[in-house]
C-alpha cells in the first residue's frame, strides 16, 4: 500500500514502543518519527527499526512536518506536557491522538463513538480515555444501545507490574476520567469506576467486570447479542478481548466480565490494559486514514 | 508480657468493618446509638463509613442504606469526646470523598492500600496531612509480604505524610510471631514520631493475642470492634481487648463496663447473624483470604451450589487482594461447571 498516513510517536517509553511495533504492521499508518527528550533505549530501538529520531522533544520534529508529510501524532508522554505538544502539532495541521490523561479533545472509544467523531470531522485532537475505559465502555455502550442505562459501574483488576508511576501518582484521575466517559461515551446516566491492583506472580491478565442498571427490565436476548457484536468489534484490534462466562441478569442488573490479554508486542501479554490503549490509539488512526482515502 | 502503664489507643471498627456483615445496612439510628454508647464508654476513636471505605457504595460491594456523608454527620453530631475516622481506599474513593469527610467533621483519615501498593496513596496522604488531619497509612493483607517489604511500603506512606502506619491483618492469617516481627521492624525503622498500629481479624481466634503481641513490639494503636462486629469472624472484640488491657495495667481511658454494655446492648442486637468463627471464617484465616469475601462466597453457594469455603480457598490460592469480590461469582460458576463433568 502506498498511501499510508505518516505518523510521529511522541514518547519512546513502554507505551510508545508498543504502539510503534503495532504501527509497523499497519496497512494504513506509517510511523516515521520517534520523539524523545534524551537518549534512551526506546529512542535507540526506534532508530533500529528505521525511524527518524529526535531527542529535542516535539520541537525537534516541527521543521520536518511538511517535508515528511506528517498527518498523525500519537502522544504517549504525560498529561503535563500534552497540551503544549498538541498545540504545536495541531497548529500545523497534524491530528493528535492523545494517549495521556490530559483529555483536551473529546474521548474516543473506537467501536463506540469513533464513527461519530469522524462524521463531525472537526476534531484535531482526540483522547483515548483510560485503559479501564477502553476495556469497559464498549460493554456499557452495548447495553445502552439496547435500552436506557441509569447507572454503570466498572471494576478493572490489573497486574501491579502493568501500572506505571504516572497512574499511581494520580490514581484519582483514572477514577474520574473513566467515570466521566462511562457517562458521556458509554451512555449511562451515572458512571462509577473502580481499579484494583494485584501484585500476584505470575502477573494476572487484566480482568474487567461491568455492572449496568437498566431503567426497564433488561431485554436479555438483545443485550446478549449486543455484547457479542461489541466484543467482536473490539477483537478486531485486541484479539485477546474475551468474555468470561455468560452475561448475568439479576433484576435490572446486568453483569459481564471480560479478560483482556495483549498481543505481547513490546509489553507483556498480561498487560492487556496497556495493549488496549495502544491498539485503540492505532485503530483510531487507521480509521482516520481509511476515511481520508 | 509487661504492658503496665502503657498508653494504648483503641480504635473501634464496628460502624465501618461491621458494615460488611450488615451488608452496609446499619441504620442512622443504630449508628447514633452505638457511637453514643462507645463515646460514653470513653472509646477515643470510632471509624464510620461504608465497609469498603469512602465511596465504597457500589453494585460491586453493595450500596449502603445511607450515604457516607449522612452516616458521618449523624455520628459526629452525637459524640462528645470521641474522634471520628474514615477509611479511604485509593482506586475506590478519591480526594473528593476525603474533602467531604473532613468537611463533615472527620479528623482521622486512614488511607488503605494493598501491602505492596503504597505508592498509589501519595495524593490522598499528602492532602490529608496538608489539611492537618491525623493521617494513617493502612497496609492491608500484610501477611502476604515479609516484614522488610512491609517496612519499605510503610516508609513510602510515612514519606507522603502519614503520622501513623498500620500493619493490617485483613485475612486474620497472622500468628503472634508474625505480628511481632512486623511491628518490631516498623517500630525500630520508622521515625520515632510515627505511631504504629495493628488491625486484626479474629479468623484464627488470634485477635486479642495478636494485638497484645503488637503492643509488646511497640504498637500505639489497636483496632477492635465492639462485640467483634466486622468482616469474617469479626475484628478483635474491643470490649475483650479493653478488659484484658485493664487486667494488665495498661491505660486506655475506657470504662470497660460501659464498653461491655455498649457491645451487649447496642451492637449484639443489630447483628443479622452472630459473628462467630465458623468454617468459612476459619478458612479465610487458615488460607489467607480477604475477610469481606465471606458473605459473597455464601451468596454464591446459594446460587451455584458450590461450598462457600471451597470458593474462599480458591480465592486465597489465586492470591487475590482486597476488592476482588467480582471474581467470586465467576469462580463459583467455574467450580459448578467443573463439578458437572
Amino acid at each position: 500500500m502506498t498511501n499510508k498516513l505518516r505518523a510521529v510517536i511522541i514518547g519512546p517509553g513502554n507505551i510508545g514502543t508498543d504502539l510503534l511495533m503495532k504501527a509497523l504492521r499497519s496497512d494504513w499508518i506509517e510511523p516515521v518519527w520517534m520523539v524523545g527528550i534524551d537518549e534512551s533505549p526506546g529512542i535507540q530501538r526506534a532508530h533500529d527499526y528505521g525511524l527518524k529520531v529526535t531527542t529535542d522533544g516535539v520541537d525537534g520534529v516541527l521543521d520536518f512536518i511538511e517535508a515528511d508529510n506528517i498527518k498523525i501524532a500519537f502522544d504517549a508522554t504525560s498529561a503535563y506536557v500534552h497540551a503544549e505538544n498538541s498545540q504545536k502539532l495541531t497548529s500545523r495541521g497534524v491530528i493528535m491522538i492523545d494517549l495521556t490523561p490530559a483529555a483536551i479533545g473529546p474521548y474516543c472509544v473506537p467501536p463506540v463513538n469513533l464513527e461519530q467523531l469522524l462524521k463531525e470531522g472537526h476534531h484535531s485532537n482526540v483522547n483515548m480515555v483510560t485503559c479501564g475505559g477502553q476495556a469497559t465502555i464498549p460493554l456499557v455502550a452495548a447495553v445502552s444501545r439496547v435500552q436506557a442505562v441509569s447507572y454503570a459501574e466498572i471494576v478493572a483488576t490489573v497486574a501491579s507490574e502493568s501500572v506505571g508511576m504516572g497512574t499511581r501518582d494520580n490514581i484519582d484521575e483514572f477514577t474520574r476520567t473513566t467515570s466521566s466517559a462511562i457517562e458521556s461515551v458509554g451512555g449511562a446516566g451515572k458512571g462509577k469506576a473502580i481499579i484494583i491492583i494485584n501484585p500476584a506472580q505470575p502477573p494476572l491478565v487484566m480482568r474487567d467486570t461491568v455492572h449496568c442498571l437498566t431503567v426497564d427490565t433488561p431485554d436479555q436476548p438483545a443485550i446478549t447479542a449486543s455484547f457479542e457484536n461489541m466484543i467482536a468489534e473490539v477483537q478486531k484490534y485486541v484479539p485477546g478481548f474475551i468474555m468470561l462466562n455468560t452475561p448475568l441478569f439479576n433484576g435490572n442488573k446486568v453483569t459481564i466480565s471480560v479478560q483482556v490479554e495483549g498481543l505481547g508486542d513490546f509489553l507483556p501479554k498480561y498487560s492487556g490494559n496497556l495493549d488496549i490503549m495502544t491498539a485503540a490509539g492505532l485503530r483510531t488512526a487507521e480509521m482516520l486514514a481509511q476515511q481520508s482515502t | 508480657m509487661n504492658l503496665s502503664g502503657k498508653n494504648v489507643i483503641l480504635h473501634d471498627m464496628c460502624l465501618r468493618d461491621g458494615m460488611h456483615p450488615k451488608q452496609h445496612q446499619i441504620s442512622i439510628e443504630q449508628m447514633i446509638n452505638i457511637s453514643g454508647a462507645l463515646d460514653d464508654a470513653g472509646v477515643p476513636l470510632i471509624e464510620v463509613t461504608h465497609g469498603d471505605g469512602l465511596g465504597g457504595a457500589s453494585l460491586n460491594y453493595g450500596f449502603a442504606a445511607h450515604t457516607d456523608e449522612e452516616y458521618i454527620t449523624a455520628v459526629v453530631n452525637r459524640v462528645k469526646t470521641a474522634k471520628i475516622s474514615a477509611l479511604l481506599l485509593p482506586g475506590i474513593g478519591t480526594v473528593d470523598h476525603l474533602r467531604m469527610a473532613a468537611g463533615c467533621g472527620v479528623t482521622t483519615i486512614r488511607v488503605a492500600t494493598h501491602c505492596t501498593e503504597a505508592n498509589v496513596s501519595r495524593q490522598h496522604i499528602n492532602l490529608s496531612q496538608q489539611m492537618g488531619l491525623d493521617t494513617v497509612g493502612f497496609l492491608m493483607m500484610a501477611h502476604m509480604v515479609t516484614p522488610e517489604q512491609l517496612l519499605e511500603q510503610g516508609k513510602l506512606m510515612e514519606s507522603y505524610g502519614a503520622n501513623c502506619i498500620y500493619c493490617t491483618d485483613s485475612a486474620g492469617y497472622m500468628l503472634p510471631d508474625d505480628v511481632t516481627e512486623r511491628i518490631a521492624l516498623l517500630r525500630s525503622e520508622l521515625s520515632k514520631d510515627t505511631q504504629i498500629g495493628f488491625h486484626g481479624h479474629h479468623n484464627l481466634a488470634m485477635g486479642v493475642a495478636n494485638s497484645l503481641a503488637a503492643l509488646e513490639a511497640g504498637a500505639d494503636r489497636i483496632d477492635g470492634s465492639a462485640a467483634g462486629l466486622g468482616a469474617g469472624a469479626g475484628n478483635t472484640p474491643l470490649e475483650v481487648m479493653a478488659a484484658v488491657l485493664d487486667r494488665m495495667g495498661a491505660t486506655t481511658g475506657i470504662d470497660i463496663f460501659k464498653l461491655m454494655d455498649a457491645a451487649e446492648e447496642q451492637v449484639i442486637p443489630i447483628m443479622d447473624e452472630p459473628v462467630r468463627l465458623g468454617r468459612d471464617a476459619l478458612v479465610l484465616g487458615y488460607a489467607g483470604a480477604y475477610s469481606s469475601f465471606l458473605l459473597f462466597a455464601k451468596r454464591a453457594e446459594l446460587k451455584y451450589g458450590v461450598p462457600s469455603h471451597q470458593i474462599l480457598l480458591e480465592m486465597a490460592r489465586r492470591r487475590t487482594v482486597g476488592g476482588q469480590e467480582d471474581l467470586i461469582e465467576d469462580i463459583a460458576i467455574e467450580m459448578a461447571a467443573a463439578a458437572k463433568h
